[in-house]
């Protein structure tokens, strides 16, 4: 089986969020970066524990420039086969797809697999977007994800209940929790990653459909109300009748 | 030229998020000066689709929601018909699948969980990193897809007269079938609750849970937890809340013995009211809550539930 793991290179979950030129780009300086964990923990977990189970290679790609390699390479040590860098900074979720779209499409890969979103831009839109630019099926939010005779079966958590959805290969999936546990990389993978072929691709010609114009951060939180322990049941009376929420 | 909105209209009613997109997508129409347009599909009976308000319903009868395929050839086509300028989804789990594969089939830009309407620059607010900021974006391309956050704006009108009409292209096989659908047990779903009672690690245990979901009983809330409570099996995975389970933004969210670090506070910041219950009154938690009570859980807990009894004996 053919696979390919769509890694994103993001801040890290408790990265200071601050804008610099006039709140038009996030401030990365000093900023630690990460694997999208969405990325990590579950496709590309998944994507390696499949690949066991039944042969076959990992590939993961990226879109960005070279300050995305370490990110790129901490991949590889946990396990991925090879990785592609497409060397351009995405425009938007679009161009990512697009990009993505552009290598993968005479490759023949069985299986694409995403993390459910980024979690900095929070979009969830490379995955389906993707898959529309392939003419391939999409499970989005798979919780659980199986292959067997060319058929993918997937789970997922849909209105409260668990749907259990079926798909012949080729497809995309959308991962989200449930499907895999996380892998810490040990020091053999961390070695061997150093010399697993990373191939850079020059990008595709794209053009953006959206446009950031300006971030802003929420407005400060009001100082919170403390009420007694021993008084406790006023919190209820306070929620219902000055909060108005219950 | 008009505004088209694709909404799940199935179940005993048309949820909540669907006519909050019917009211985004209503607002859109009046400010261009055009009709509305709700593509929708499954059983929903004429009677009830023709109340809502829209000015036309074209609905699929004969597909489900899995294969995101079919149901953007069914958007693509009538929004290509009516000449269409804005589609709007709701950023559900259907929208999610579905309105970015419209959005790349027509090569229309998309704002993903917009949580506002375009103000007069045409720009459209969402959150990002998180819900730790707000990024204003501009579409370029002449057609727009937006996925509406649900709870981000009031319902206004939900009803009007619509005509409707059934929908009759051909959309192509289902490639994703449901195999089986397992119901949850009872008890109201997390995505959707406006109230939810969420415990941490500071429960010590599984079976502590008891004095939470009475609580969340009172309160018709759904429960949650922290990822290390998940983690350990002490609650199921789909309570898991945060930046590696799911985000939520209900009215209210009460938080029993959880820390609140920066990762758990991701996936419930966009809350509308927080409450907090922790021993330690150093808890981060606190920082981002609008009540907080310093104070052991197992103390607190029976004086919650006896307030939600009476409460709702008075109510
Ligand atoms: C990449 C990454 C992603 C993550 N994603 C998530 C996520 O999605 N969701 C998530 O929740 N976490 C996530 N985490 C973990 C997160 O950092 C915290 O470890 C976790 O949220 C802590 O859970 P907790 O608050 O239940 O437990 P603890 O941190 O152990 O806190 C327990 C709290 O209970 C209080 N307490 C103890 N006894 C009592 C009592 N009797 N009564 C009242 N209060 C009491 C304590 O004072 C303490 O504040 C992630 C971490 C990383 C690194």
């Amino acid at each position: 089986m053919k696979i390919l793991v769509l890694i994103s290179h993001v801040p890290d979950t408790t990265a200071r969020i601050a804008f610099t030129n006039d709140n038009t780009a996030y401030d990365a300086s000093g900023i630690q970066f990460i694997v999208n964990p969405y990325d990590e923990w579950y496709a590309l977990v998944r994507g390696l524990e499949l690949k066991e189970a039944q042969g076959g290679t990992v590939t993961t790609i990226t879109v960005g420039g070279a300050e995305t390699d370490p990110t790129i390479r901490k991949a590889l040590a946990i396990g991925a086969d090879d990785a592609v860098r497409i060397d351009t900074a995405p425009k938007d979720g679009h161009d990512v797809a697009a990009q993505v779209a552009a290598y993968a499409k005479d490759k023949g890969f069985d299986l694409i697999l995403a993390g459910k979103e980024t979690i900095d831009h929070n979009g969830s839109q490379v995955g389906p977007m993707l898959a529309e630019m392939l003419d391939l099926p999409f499970i989005s939010l798979a919780g659980k994800l199986d292959v067997a005779d060319n058929k993918a079966t997937a789970e997922r958590d849909v209105r409260g209940d668990v749907e259990v959805l079926e798909c012949a290969l080729p497809l995309v999936v959308s991962c989200a929790k449930g499907m895999a546990e996380q892998r810490i990389p040990n020091m053999r993978g961390i070695m061997a990653a150093r010399t697993k072929p990373l191939q850079v691709v020059p990008a595709a010609a794209t053009e953006a459909l959206s446009t950031t114009v300006k971030f802003e951060l929420p407005p400060p939180k009001q100082a919170v109300k403390m009420i007694p322990a021993e008084e406790a049941g006023k919190l209820i009376e306070l929620l219902h009748s000055e909060a108005k929420v219950i | 030229m008009s505004v088209i909105v694709f909404a799940d209209t199935r179940g005993e009613k048309v949820a909540k998020s669907a006519l909050e997109t019917l009211t985004y997508g209503r607002k859109l129409a009046s400010k261009d000066g055009t009709s509305l347009t709700l593509v929708t599909f499954g059983d929903a009976s004429a009677e009830r689709l023709a109340a809502l308000d829209t000015n036309k319903v074209v609905v699929a009868r004969n597909i489900g929601d899995a294969d995101s395929q079919q149901l953007t050839r069914l958007v693509a086509d009538v929004a290509t018909k009516e000449g269409a300028k804005w589609i709007v989804f709701s950023h559900d789990d259907t929208g999610k699948a579905v309105a970015p594969r419209v959005g790349a089939k027509l090569n229309a830009g998309e704002v993903a969980g917009a949580i506002t309407l375009p103000n007069d620059q045409g720009l459209i607010k969402r959150n990002v990193f998180s819900g730790k900021a707000q990024a204003w974006v501009e579409l370029k391309t002449p057609v727009k897809v937006i996925s509406l956050l649900p709870n981000s704006i009031p319902v206004e009108a939900v009803s009007g007269t619509a005509t409707v009409e059934e929908y009759s292209g051909d959309l192509g096989a289902a490639k994703v079938t449901v195999k089986e659908v397992r119901k949850a047990g009872e008890g109201i779903p997390l995505p959707e609750a406006e109230i939810v009672v969420s415990a941490g690690r500071g429960m010590k245990g599984p079976e502590n849970w008891g004095m939470v979901e009475q609580l969340a009983k009172e309160l018709h809330a759904a429960t949650a937890c922290s990822r290390p409570v998940a983690d350990m099996d002490w609650r199921p995975h789909h309570e898991h809340v945060g930046q590696t389970g799911i985000a939520i933004r209900p009215n209210l969210y009460i938080a029993i013995g959880i820390s609140g670090a920066i990762q758990h506070l991701a996936g419930v910041n966009g809350s509308k009211v927080i409450a907090v219950i922790n021993t330690d009154p150093e808890a981060p938690f606190f920082k981002a809550a609008d009540y907080g009570i310093v104070g052991d859980a197992f103390e607190v807990l029976p004086k919650l539930i006896e307030a939600a009894k009476k409460l709702n004996a008075e109510r």
